[in-house]
């Protein structure tokens, strides 16, 4: 067993009720590590002769909470969610921020690994090596705000009548769900302390799927020994140092991007892509800062960055919205991308959207393509109920509580935007797909490639076996990094350069000697082989065609229509270059199918077998 | 303040600074235990309402309720002369927990390892959470020279009743809901 690992995890069947201690063996550990690579693993191992009728909100799914070695040595703790995707039907490593994993990690377990499905609405408390499934009846409907109070408020009187008294017990850690999880909504989050979520993948909804509100832990123990203690203290330093200098992102967090990512460099979504460029300087991170955020620096365990900020609307109609910054990524898509160049707007929506549950990338993204059905009137006041005017941040809030709760209209956009585009072509007869701004079930992450000035690629999003996220991109050659960080489970926004001293962290940490070469050429390719394998494989619901479905969205073949890169496009030829290049990296073949060669090399032998039917299905074509 | 000029000192502490960052209970708990241990900091960050942290520590009040409380003879807890922080003699310590209870804020609890009571040393005269919280620049946390003050004490509270308070400062009448 490498150090930094608490050597065991924890598995909860539902349907059941049985609870037991999972290990899985040093060399599995060694080459998996942990969070989205052991996901992948794991998942492979347990579903994959059966992937493709596996439904990923039905008991068979899996769904899995895990840590990785790093996660509270090094800086920005964040846990790892996985399990198969209810957007992609393949694997998405979707990692959150907060004390989940501090405090499971302190409890003794690695990760929780959930199965089947519980009779009725349950939570799982687990401390200090102990696990059990409780009633969550009085939880289940409450929004996000309402169920960390009500969690924190039992378990702590629980463990406060304890006798004789230890301490003055403070909150455990949760990951939770708010009501579009539990309506099943496919662009539900997992979340954690108000406003974090573990969004892409849509695995709130495959929580919802088994019945589980949250998943409670309290731990009392110290985090694992690493192999090092001595180094990790020495690296954590140097670590440290490094990021109190990275004032940009302390001071205005990723919030100085709703007005820099559209004014500087024209990829931020403007009412549904239809722009990527505004210069609305009341959008800028100067207005928030004056105008919204209570908090100049908020963060979780153990972050020197603490980029978040909280934000709230203290007087006027929106009163009482809370959130963090917004963070970019949910000012973009809940402001600019809806029409909205307030600050006060954008943190009542992003407060919609952490209290219902959702992914506020996904849902922004289903408002800007409701809103521009609506636009173009093809979605009426009829079928919504109300009119869906840019810029009317009341109506989408509206919109937002149908979605959660299925109501009317929001039934269909529960399902995301991909399948709500198919539902309403079927619906409308008309093809409303080209406006559906994703990929392979996945909405785009708020970068656009068209203008050339932001970091992702021409195929970051059309080749990523995460489909849109824009967190872990295709097309980097070697891997990005991120690809590293979602498996030793650490925040992005704590990365260092040289990277050369994360790897020297992880050494100290697991006492592996494992080098930057050897994740980029084996073991990064191998976890995105298992990903690729299994998003062709997909189902039911959807299966993707790599002739089809590589791709972009249509809009970004659109060329911009304003700004200082108005007439810009993405290129067909340069996305196919790309692509070649990278599918030769990674040892696939023309179509990304990864060659029998390949799975060789990579110690993957068993996934050819599940690759001939994908095969058999192009060659004959 | 230089370790050579040790003079009695106190923890100064602005809750609506307190990014709940928890760093101060890592290099606490890597300095007094050798590990990362975060329920054996003697710093806690309590976070019962998200955004609302609150650092809870030894006050160090000016009548000492824990030392007057401790029943074994000689008591477990004593007094360090120079920087007035509350020493436990782990060897005395009977973990009956009544310090816990004497204190106005609960802060010491016995130590999830040892089991014996555990409160903070101000590491002699120079303490790493605060070393830290400078550096990061948060000043959640500084070093305030001690004066003969009865106000301190004021501080050793449960943070479970001040949080509604800061609640209602932060967000107003909607405080009522979040806590």
């Amino acid at each position: 067993m490498g150090r930094g690992y608490a050597g065991k995890f924890l598995e909860v069947d539902l349907t059941s009720g049985e609870i037991k201690e999972k290990r899985f063996s040093d060399e599995m550990l060694r080459q998996y590590i942990g969070g989205r690579s052991l996901a992948c693993k794991i998942l492979w191992d347990r579903l994959g002769d059966k992937w493709e009728s596996v439904d990923p909100l039905g008991p068979e799914n899996i769904f899995l909470a895990l840590t990785g070695p790093l996660t509270g040595f090094y800086p920005g703790a964040r846990i790892c969610i996985s399990g198969k995707s209810p957007q992609s039907n393949g694997i998405v490593g979707s990692t959150v921020g907060g004390e989940f994993a501090i405090e499971l990690k302190c409890s003794g377990y690695d990760g929780v690994i959930i199965t089947g499905r519980a009779p009725n609405p349950v939570y799982i408390f687990i401390r200090d090596g102990n696990a059990e499934i409780r009633d969550a009846k009085h939880l289940w409907g409450k929004d996000g705000k309402q169920t960390v109070k009500l969690i924190n408020k039992e378990i702590i009187k629980e463990l406060e009548s304890e006798r004789p008294r230890r301490r003055l017990w403070r909150e455990p850690g949760i990951i939770y769900i708010g009501p579009a999880g539990e309506n099943m909504s496919r662009i539900a989050a997992v979340e954690q302390k108000w406003t974090h979520g573990a969004g892409y993948g849509g695995y709130g909804a495959v929580m919802g799927s088994k019945n589980l509100k949250a998943i409670v832990a309290k731990g009392t123990g110290p985090l694992p020994d690493p192999y090092d203690y001595e180094k990790v203290k020495e690296l954590l330093n140097e670590v440290i140092e490094y990021l109190f200098m990275q004032d940009s992102l302390r001071r205005w967090g990723t919030g100085s991007g709703g007005y820099v990512v559209g004014a500087d460099m024209s990829s931020e979504p403007v009412r549904n892509w239809q722009e990527e460029w505004h210069d609305r300087e009341e959008f800028g991170v100067d207005e928030f800062e004056r105008r919204v955020w209570l908090k100049r620096y908020w963060g979780d365990y153990g972050c020197p960055t603490t980029c978040l900020k909280v934000g709230a609307v203290l007087r006027g109609p929106l009163k009482g919205a809370i959130t963090d910054n917004p963070d970019y990524e949910l000012q973009a898509y809940l402001g600019p991308n809806l029409g909205i160049f307030e600050p006060e707007e954008n943190v009542y929506l992003a407060s919609i959207s952490d209290d219902l549950g959702f992914c506020g990338i996904q849902l922004g993204n289903i408002l800007g393509f409701a809103a521009e059905l609506y636009q173009r009137g093809i979605l009426t006041k009829e079928d919504l109920g109300f009119e869906l005017r840019w810029g009317d941040a009341r109506a989408f809030g509206r919109l937002a509580e149908m979605i959660a709760r299925r109501e009317g209209i929001g039934d269909i956009l529960a399902e995301g935007t991909y399948r709500a585009a198919l539902k309403i072509k079927e619906m409308k007869g008309m093809d409303v797909l080209k406006y559906a701004v994703q990929v392979k079930g996945i909405a785009i992450g708020a970068h656009g490639i068209r203008s050339g000035l932001d970091y992702p690629s021409p195929i970051a999003y059309a080749c990523n076996v995460q489909g849109g996220d824009h967190t872990s991109v295709a097309g980097e050659i070697p891997p990005d990094f991120m690809t590293f960080m979602d498996s030793a489970v650490i925040c992005a926004f704590n990365l260092v350069r040289p990277r050369e001293v994360v790897w020297e962290f992880f050494r100290a940490v697991t006492g592996w000697d494992i080098t930057m070469e050897e994740w980029n050429s084996v073991m990064a390719p191998r976890m995105l082989t298992i990903q690729r394998t299994l998003l062709l494989i997909g189902g039911p619901d959807v299966k993707w065609d790599p002739r089809v479905d590589d791709d972009n969205p249509p809009r970004f073949y659109e060329p911009l229509p304003s700004g200082p890169k108005a007439g810009q496009a993405a290129d067909r030829k340069e996305v196919e270059r790309r692509k070649k290049e990278w599918f030769n990296y990674l040892g696939w073949d023309e179509l990304g199918i990864p060659t029998s060669e390949t799975l060789r090399k990579l110690g993957l032998e068993d996934l050819d077998k599940a690759l001939e039917p994908i095969r058999e299905r192009y060659k004959a074509v | 303040m230089k370790s050579s000029e040790k003079a009695p000192i106190w923890i100064a502490r602005d809750f609506y600074n307190c990014s709940g960052c928890r760093m101060c209970e890592i290099v606490c708990s890597l300095h007094h235990e050798g590990k990362i241990w975060p329920e054996a900091s003697r710093i806690r960050i309590f976070m019962l309402v998200p955004t609302l942290e609150i650092p809870h520590l030894c006050a160090q009040c000016h009548d000492y309720p824990c030392i007057e409380a401790c029943p074994t003879d000689p008591k477990a807890l004593s007094i360090d002369e120079v920087t007035g922080a509350v020493i436990v003699n782990r060897e005395s310590c009977i973990s009956c927990g009544r310090c816990i209870e004497a204190c106005p804020g609960n802060v010491p609890f016995l130590h999830p390892g040892d089991n014996k009571a555990t409160i903070c040393d101000l590491c002699g005269g120079d303490p790493e959470c605060i070393k830290i919280c400078q550096r990061g620049r948060w000043n959640a946390l500084w070093v305030a020279k001690r004066t003969p003050s009865i106000n301190y004490k004021l501080y050793a509270k449960k943070p479970s009743e001040i949080v509604k308070e800061m609640a209602y400062r932060f967000y107003g009448e909607k405080a009522g809901e979040l806590v």
